[in-house]
């Protein structure tokens, strides 16, 4: 089959937001990435789907710096910075937001400080002791609460939220944190039918303006997105496509349900 | 503007509310009884009693100090006790200075172990602690720097938890050991004492006693209205978001080591100053003060108070101490099973400890309650 | 032969004393001293020889070879001096020495062929190198060399010192050292003890040899004192790293597991005394008992409620550590105990005049192999260690195939505890037995853990040894104490770098 992975130089593009170039991460003996190329286009909404233990998460977690690979670069902004260098903190300084698997919230703070606490702004110590939020961050924060639908809600510990509000809660921090490059592990998990699909919408206006990468389970979701799908397995990019095409390449099929 | 509506926050806190209402009440009250009333009377707080009173406020402040970094960071520093010690020192030091002649040797310069020890010299590390202002300085410093440089290491490694916990014990343990050496300059086993007087005020006199009450008590409260207004501040909310989930933090782009690391330094300069201000009030500093069982000790103190409250915190080492002077007084024996039953009982019967008993049990619970174990209203757990 | 010794000749009395010197005969020996302190008289009236103390008219008589009394008060005019001049007694040295040469006792041989080393050389060069010949016992030989040696040293010949310095090259004797030493100085007048200059160069070079061999016997040593260190450590410690390591349970209680494992001991030894020679091997089972007893009860009553909490189990078992100190303080009293050695750890093993061993702590760097190897088979081949490794892997997992794992748990714990007892026992023959025991090994403990590594019984190995060496490797150079501070810095800045350990476990399954 002809590999759709982008070798180094064989394809030339004249953007990219995000480019990983033959990564490999092994955990004692076992081949997580397996020399994963993949490049994102500046704008772009792009799925990720795979089986379990495809690498999805790691790679997430190479891109954000929790990982370091064994071998191999993520190129940010037209291999101007080399994310495999840098440390989270200064990876998310560079607008790379990231939304996990199982919805991470300051559970014992109110949702509103939940989204202060990712509101862009300087995050050094000294900063932090003199921060007040400006009018037009206060602003921003309330109109963030008004789109997750949690404005009522602001004042109580984000703790006492059900599992689909927290996904918002997140989705919420990944906006006021005015990311470029937005990471998210499946959102669609733990909601109703009917907020799946107002997050396929979230997700689709967001994209344009900044890059989004998603990786999800929910084939449904997948095709409400309506964008390039990558498929991996065992660490590396199996096919890319159109959700058609990838449902119909042969090799994906045979890895989903064949064996 | 934005100090009165942080004052009046904090005042709208129940328990700040409470806490600092019977201190303020304490600090005028004890020293009045003490000087005006006639000794006779039923009223009449005896000397000895506004020592042991001050040296509880001063251990209240270390308590307190203690909280910031493992109520509010989830740091368990089971050496919390050198900062103290540290400070403790620094002073000490000083009023080493402040002798004078006045020594048993009478030497004009050199304390009188280092006469003993055939010093000819005062060593460079001890230049400048005649100065009351630069004694001062150190008392802040000392705990200070060595909090600054460990932390920095500890926490850009990622040391946390249990190991953590265990090196701040190395910590303490290996600067005990060091104390005790005759050759470091700081009295050895002995450590230092026999202080005559500070700022040329007798250290014994009923006065003496009153005004380092009196001061021991505005710097709880000082120490109480510092960290407060540290939790309430920005900064406040991002440590208590690395406390809970320090690798989300990091992805939001904080720096969970730098937030760390500035509360671990200011804790360890106040415990440093409740250091300073307890060696006048007992009136010796020695190497035991570094002794990991000292640091453990505090740390029951903030368990017992409640853990993640500042007026627990302090209230809890006033606690603790109040039934140790107690215990070691009357049923010496007991002390220790006590104590050890105390860490125990705590831990697993009353993980909010005892301010957690009735003032928090009906908002929404501030710690994680996996155990789902419910405070017992009993304290006595064995 | 003996009235020969009564001649007024000299000539004959000298020949007598040779012959006693060569008959062999042990009995001289005596005689022969008497002679040489001047005190041998004969009575008059009787002719007998006898040993007289004492002055003018007041002698004190004693029979020669019983040291029994005879005769008190005796004047000198009832005795005979047996006079000796400076000759005989020359003679009579030499015939004492060759008596004690052939000593039946080598033990004696030996000690008179060291003590021919201070006499004058030449008249005893040949009565050494005959012994040499006849002696058969190869540490008298070596003792006999060595004499040789040394008093060739001072031989006239400068020929036969230069032999005598190659024959010293290769020995180990603190007095070989002093002696080449004096050699190379000068005298008050400012000649050299040694005249000759290639000589001079020569005992240099032996020095040097003998310097180098006391280096290497000396870091033999420091070695030693490291790996038995290290052992004690390790002792104390592999217990800790089944808990903590395996279990992830910190249990500061730890060391007064320890403590109770010595109390162990002190207590077989004070209900049996007739068996204290075996007081040890009972007590290591015993101990194991005791502690893993506690341990389970421990586990059973509190740890168990704090699972996932370590923080909060690290002050509750703290507070357990108060409680059994303070419950031992007030049942045994605050003072230390005194545990017997038993005579078979006793002693000292001499490898070389530079290099001696303890029997206690020989025994006790043996020992812990052997604690280690089965601790190994109990965790890999036994089904309690399947079922505890299962446990540690994935809980749920075990928990649903049957294991009970709250079983497992508690017994784990009781494992680790009852080691600790087992590291108890060894630690009474070392150090105080005393409430505080435990108190003093809980932080180097939880050193070694740390610093090899949770969860790797090799990491704790490598670091109990590293820990061990690296402190008696400071000592000569900064003091015990300040050794003690130098590692323990040491390993803070160490964990900085590597806050999992030297040997630590990767991947997923650390991340909690």
């Amino acid at each position: 089959m002809n590999q759709p992975i982008l070798v180094h130089g064989e394809k030339i593009f004249n953007e990219s937001i995000l480019y990983m170039d033959g990564v490999t991460v092994t955990f004692d003996g076992f081949r997580a990435l397996n020399n994963l190329s993949i490049l994102l286009e500046p704008g772009e909404l792009r799925a990720i789907i795979g089986p379990n233990g495809a690498g999805k998460t790691t790679m997430m977690d190479v891109i954000t710096g929790k990982v370091r690979p064994d071998t191999g670069d993520v190129f940010y902004h037209n291999q101007s910075i080399n994310l495999a260098l840098l440390d989270e903190s200064e990876i998310a300084q560079l607008g790379i937001g990231r939304k996990f698997q199982k919805p991470t919230v300051f559970e014992k703070q109110s949702v509103a400080d939940n989204l202060y606490l990712a509101l862009k702004a300087n995050r050094g110590t000294w900063a932090a002791l003199s921060f007040k939020p400006s009018r037009t961050q206060q602003e921003l924060v309330e109109q963030v609460l008004q789109r997750i639908r949690l404005i009522d809600r602001q004042n109580d510990s984000a703790g006492s939220l059900s599992h689909g509000q927290k996904q918002w809660l997140e989705i919420g921090m990944l906006l006021v944190q005015d990311a470029q490059l937005l990471l998210v592990d499946e959102p669609a998990a733990g909601m109703t039918d009917a907020e799946t699909e107002q997050t396929a919408e979230l997700l689709q206006e967001i994209s344009g303006s900044k890059s989004v990468m998603v990786v999800e389970h929910d084939m449904e979701f997948v095709k409400a997105l309506d964008c390039k799908v990558s498929v991996l397995h065992e660490g590396s990019v199996l096919a890319e496509g159109t959700h058609s095409e990838v449902q119909s390449n042969a090799t994906v099929i045979e890895v989903y349900l064949g064996r | 503007m934005q100090a009165n509506s942080f004052f009046s926050s904090l005042l709208s806190d129940l328990g700040a509310r409470w806490f600092l209402g019977c201190l303020l009440a304490l600090v005028v009250l004890v020293p009045v009884l003490n000087g005006l009333v006639a000794q006779d009377s039923a009223f009449y707080v005896p000397t000895y009693a506004v020592g042991l009173m001050g040296k509880y406020l001063c251990f209240a402040l270390l308590a307190l100090s203690l909280d910031l970094v493992w109520g509010y960071c989830g740091i368990l520093s089971l050496g919390h006790g050198a900062f103290f010690a540290l400070g403790g020192y620094a002073f000490g030091m000083h009023l080493m200075r402040e002798i004078g002649e006045r020594g048993v040797y009478g030497h004009p310069v050199l304390p009188d172990f280092m006469v003993f020890l055939n010093w000819e010299t005062l060593p460079w590390y001890w230049w400048g602690f005649d100065s009351f202002i630069f004694s001062i300085l150190m008392v802040l410093l000392i705990p200070g720097l060595l909090a600054l440089v460990f932390g920095w290491f500890a926490f850009r490694s990622r040391v946390t938890g249990v190991y953590l916990s265990i090196i701040t014990q190395a910590l303490t343990y290996a600067l005990m050991l060091a104390f005790f050496l005759n050759e470091l300059g700081f009295g050895g086993n002995n450590g230092l004492t026999d202080f005559k007087d500070v700022l040329e005020i007798d250290l014994q006199s009923d006065a003496t006693r009153r005004g380092l009450f009196i001061i021991s008590g505005l710097a709880l409260a000082g120490g109480f209205i510092l960290c407060s207004w540290l939790l309430k501040t920005h900064y406040g909310k991002v440590l208590l978001a690395v406390r809970d989930a320090e690798s989300r933090s990091r992805f939001l782009g904080y720096r969970p080591e730098n937030y760390k690391l500035f509360a671990f330094t200011v804790a360890a300069m106040l415990a440093g100053l409740a250091g300073a201000l307890y060696v006048p009030q007992v009136g010796i500093i020695n190497p035991g003060e570094f002794s990991p069982l000292n640091s453990i000790e505090i740390v029951i103190w903030v368990a017992v108070g409640g853990r993640g409250t500042l007026h627990g915190a302090a209230l809890g080492a006033i606690v603790v101490n109040l039934a140790k002077t107690w215990f070691t007084g009357v049923l010496p024996e007991l002390w220790l099973f006590v104590l050890g039953g105390m860490f125990v009982a705590v831990t697993v019967l009353l993980p909010k400890g005892i301010v957690g008993i009735r003032f928090y049990q009906t908002k929404p619970l501030l710690h994680r309650s996996k155990t789902s174990q419910q405070p017992s209203g009993s304290e006595l757990g064995l | 032969m003996l009235q020969k010794l009564t001649q007024k000749k000299f000539s004959v009395v000298e020949s007598a004393v040779k012959a006693l010197g060569d008959s062999g005969d042990q009995r001289a020996r005596p005689l022969l001293e008497t002679m040489l302190a001047n005190e041998l008289f004969q009575q008059k009236s009787d002719k007998q020889l006898v040993k007289a103390v004492g002055s003018r008219n007041d002698h004190t008589l004693y029979d020669i070879f019983s040291g029994e009394e005879l005769a008190k008060g005796v004047s000198s005019r009832q005795l005979n001096r047996i006079r000796v001049n400076n000759k005989i007694r020359s003679t009579l040295r030499n015939a004492l020495a060759r008596l004690a040469l052939s000593d039946p006792d080598p033990q004696v041989r030996s000690e008179a062929a060291t003590n021919l080393r201070n006499d004058q050389a030449e008249e005893i060069l040949p009565l050494l190198q005959q012994a040499l010949a006849d002696e058969k016992e190869e540490s008298v030989r070596e003792v006999l060399r060595l004499s040789l040696a040394t008093l060739q040293t001072k031989h006239p010949d400068p020929e036969i010192r230069r032999q005598s310095i190659t024959l010293l090259s290769g020995s180990l004797d603190p007095n070989v050292r002093n002696l080449l030493t004096e050699l190379l100085q000068k005298d008050p007048s400012g000649n050299w003890n040694e005249p000759e200059s290639d000589i001079r160069e020569k005992i240099q070079a032996t020095l040097k040899q003998i310097q180098f061999w006391e280096d290497i016997y000396g870091g033999v040593e420091t070695l030693f004192f490291g790996v038995s260190l290290g052992s004690v450590l390790l002792l104390a410690a592999i217990g800790l790293a089944v808990t903590f390591g395996v279990m992830g349970v910190i249990n500061m209680a730890h060391g007064e597991m320890i403590m109770l494992g010595a109390y162990t001991t002190y207590i077989i030894q004070q209900t049996l005394p007739n068996l204290i020679e075996y007081s040890l091997l009972i007590s290591i089972p015993a101990a194991f008992l005791v502690a893993g007893t506690v341990g389970i009860i421990l586990e059973r009553t509190v740890i168990r409620l704090l699972y996932g909490r370590p923080l909060e189990t690290l002050l509750a078992t703290f507070g357990v550590s108060l409680f059994l100190q303070q419950a031992v303080r007030s049942i045994f009293g605050p003072l230390n105990q005194n545990v017997v050695t038993p005579s078979w750890m006793q002693g000292i093993l001499e490898i070389n005049p530079l290099l001696a061993i303890t029997y206690n702590r020989l025994t006790i760097i043996l020992f812990v192999p052997f604690v280690l190897l089965t601790l190994f088979v109990l965790l890999k081949r036994s089904h309690f260690g399947l079922e505890m490794r299962a446990v540690t892997q994935n809980r749920q997992m075990a928990s649903a195939m049957g294991i009970r794992t709250d079983r497992v748990d508690a017994l784990t714990f009781g494992l680790g505890s009852g080691i600790a007892g087992i590291a108890g026992v060894a630690l009474s023959q070392l150090t105080n037995v005393g409430p505080n025991l435990g108190q003093s090994y809980i932080i180097d403990s939880f050193m070694v853990v740390v610093f090899g590594g949770v969860g790797n019984l090799w990491g704790t190995v490598f670091g109990a040894m590293s820990l061990g060496l690296a402190n008696k490797l400071l000592e000569p150079f900064a003091g015990a104490v300040a050794a003690k501070i130098i590692v323990l810095v040491l390993i803070i800045l160490f964990l900085q770098k590597r806050p999992r350990g030297m040997f630590a476990l990767r991947g997923r399954f650390v991340e909690s």
